[in-house]
């Protein structure tokens, strides 16, 4: 049977989300970005699956699946953006976009 | 099974504080694949080993692939051949490759213990959650389509858009 206290899984899914945000905050390079985003995701996929374990209930693990389709398509999205914005701008800073208009 | 779960859990923030803090792409994401295998791991020790075969496969599978290609895709050009042979020193690949060991060892384990490790009531089964997934949640499941094929068209507009240009 579990014996792990459900209260490290969820301690585990704050770290690893703070950990992401930490990423996202400091690096300022688009594919850090990208990749902190992907471990911010997994993060959050990883409290619902806590939370399906904790009431038995599959509707945790649904949820996940949703996460899952959700960083498929983010992450296919955002490289296709990192690659025009590396065309036009001819860098991967994040600085660099600083211009809101087409 | 606590064994395994904090052995998991400790490689997994491990890994994923490396992975943020490398200068190189390709080699945080090393440390990322090994960082989504680690978390796998913890969701088989939690009893969602459906989850589990779901973010090894999408997620260390084509997720990581993509962002790979993307990193490869960006370093084309003159400094791309000396770089190549940077990376294959053991120095850059022997930490994942560590970590990864550390993980093969726990399932490994795991397995030799004959029961499986896995907790036979907090099992949710992936009949239970098809079930779910299309019953009560039909229409979740209609709305993640129509974003995986508006991500789709967003992605070819993009890469179109490229080309015309370039």
């Amino acid at each position: 049977m579990l014996t792990v206290p459900l209260l490290q899984p969820l301690l585990l899914a704050v770290l690893l989300f703070a950990l992401g945000l930490t990423g996202v905050l400091v690096r300022r390079n688009f594919v850090f970005i990208l990749m902190s985003i992907e471990i911010m995701l997994n993060a959050a996929g990883l409290a619902f699956i806590v939370a399906a374990t904790r009431w038995g209930q599959a509707d945790g693990q649904v949820m996940f699946a949703f996460i899952l389709v959700l960083a498929a398509s983010e992450v296919a999205v955002g490289l296709a953006l990192i690659l025009r914005i590396r065309h036009r701008l001819t860098t991967l800073d994040a600085d660099a976009a600083d211009l809101l208009r087409g | 099974m606590n064994d395994a779960f904090y052995v998991a859990s400790g490689i997994a923030v491990l890994s994923t504080a490396l992975a943020i803090t490398r200068a190189n792409g390709v080699h945080a994401l090393l440390y990322l694949v090994i960082s989504l295998l680690a978390v796998a791991l913890v969701f088989y020790t939690l009893g969602a080993a459906f989850a589990a075969a779901l973010e090894v496969i999408v997620y260390a599978g084509a997720i990581i692939v993509l962002m790979v290609f993307l990193v490869m895709m960006l370093n084309l050009g003159g400094a791309a051949a000396a770089r190549e042979t940077q990376w294959m020193k053991p120095r850059v690949w022997i930490g994942p490759a560590i970590l990864g060991i550390v993980l093969e060892a726990e399932i490994v384990s795991i397995l030799a213990r004959g029961d499986a490790g896995v907790p036979s009531l907090a099992v949710i089964l992936p009949r239970d959650v098809g079930i779910a997934m299309f019953g009560p949640y039909l229409l979740c499941v209609e709305l993640a389509s129509m974003l995986l094929l508006a991500a789709l068209a967003g992605a070819y507009r993009l890469a179109y858009l490229e080309r015309a240009e370039g």
